[in-house]
């Protein structure tokens, strides 16, 4: 049931060409801050000192480092911003799939996250996304729709990689909608 | 915290679970600390009406967070994830109880010396009483594969490895 076994033969022209390709290269608007770690920290009940405690963070990673599993928290849009029209959404191309298909719902299902340098406090961070398989029409519990994986690789400001995100995501449209 | 070293893991070695309550607090709280403004994360109404499920539901990023607690929790703060692959099977709603356990599938050391614990870990839910269709049985509600590097000696800190030196990523899932 994975997207990786359907052939991207079937698929429409427009939606192959972006197999592989990388879309909406982005930097974020502000910098990554400790508060935002903070906030994770305390969502869910993490006492890691390594995040709480400057000395263990000087001793382990020379300095302060954000929750790696903070990584996409970078690179979302603000819920509202200057200038900004409609709703600020981030991985565009997951909901570009949803319209282009006319899937109304979706669900992300698989998700693998890879860790590299440590983002620190003060970084900037860039991303791209890059739609790697589409799936047939399958049918699942939730409803009719397709699988598609897409994946974004996180850079700070100097180039270097600090993380790769792979998300499995299913669009769909509910069997009683 | 324990300072766990690579020669104190076997395989088959069990982790505490870690048992916690879910209130909507919980969901909402995840979801706004990891910047998910999306409203199944925060709108009874539109979780139900629109996404056909039972309340509101913890989002993947908080997930995410959960289980890198579980894991450092186990490891001690000089564990160092490298790669974390999940899937959710189920969602998990307010009154559930959320029980996270996990063991070793895998212990080694890279070409660089690094030391590996390859982990599977599961995210149990159950409700606390049986809700429209959805029962009060436990159900798998995500899995986890995990690859965190632990010290291999007293001297040794993962957190030191750069370039070359980490290699985060385990061949199997190298794309």
């Amino acid at each position: 049931m994975t997207a990786d076994e359907e052939s991207t033969d079937a698929l429409p022209e427009d939606v192959a060409e972006l197999i592989g390709r990388p879309q909406y290269p982005q930097t974020a608007s502000f910098a990554v801050e400790r508060s935002f770690t903070d906030n994770t920290l305390a969502a869910t009940a993490n006492g890691n000192p390594l995040y709480w405690d400057e000395a263990v963070a000087e001793e382990l990673t020379n300095g302060m480092t954000a929750l790696p599993t903070t990584l996409s928290l970078w690179m979302r849009p603000h819920y509202w911003e200057p200038g900004a029209t409609g709703e600020q959404v981030a991985l565009k191309v997951h909901f570009d799939l949803k319209e282009r298909f006319g899937l109304p719902e979706a669900v992300m299902t698989d998700n693998t996250l890879t860790f590299h340098e440590p983002v620190r406090p003060g970084d900037v961070i860039s991303h791209a996304q890059v739609l790697r398989s589409v799936s047939g029409p399958k049918t699942t519990k939730l409803g009719t729709g397709r699988f598609w994986v897409i994946d974004i690789e996180y850079r700070n400001q100097r180039d270097e990689l600090v993380g790769v995100e792979s998300y499995t995501g299913f669009g769909y449209r509910r069997e009683d909608a | 915290m324990a300072a766990m070293k690579l020669g104190d893991v076997s395989v088959g070695d069990t982790m505490d679970d870690l048992v916690v309550d879910v209130t909507p607090t919980t969901v909402v709280l995840g979801a706004l600390a990891s910047r998910d403004w999306r409203p199944m994360h925060h709108d009874h109404k539109f979780a139900t009406e629109r996404n056909g499920v039972r309340d509101i539901f913890l989002n993947t990023p908080n997930q995410a967070a959960w289980i890198e607690r579980f894991i450092t929790d186990w490891t001690g703060p000089r564990g160092r994830l490298g790669q974390m692959t999940f899937r959710m099977r189920d969602s998990v709603f307010p009154g559930d109880t959320m029980t996270f356990s996990g063991s070793v599938t895998a212990v080694g050391a890279d070409d660089t010396g690094c030391g590996w614990v390859e982990l599977d870990i599961t995210l149990t839910a159950t409700a606390s009483e049986p809700t429209g269709n959805q029962s009060a049985e436990p159900r798998v509600a995500t899995t986890c594969s995990a690859r965190v590097a632990v010290p291999t000696s007293d001297d040794d800190n993962p957190w030191a490895r750069r370039g070359d030196q980490w290699q985060p990523a385990s061949e199997q899932r190298t794309r």
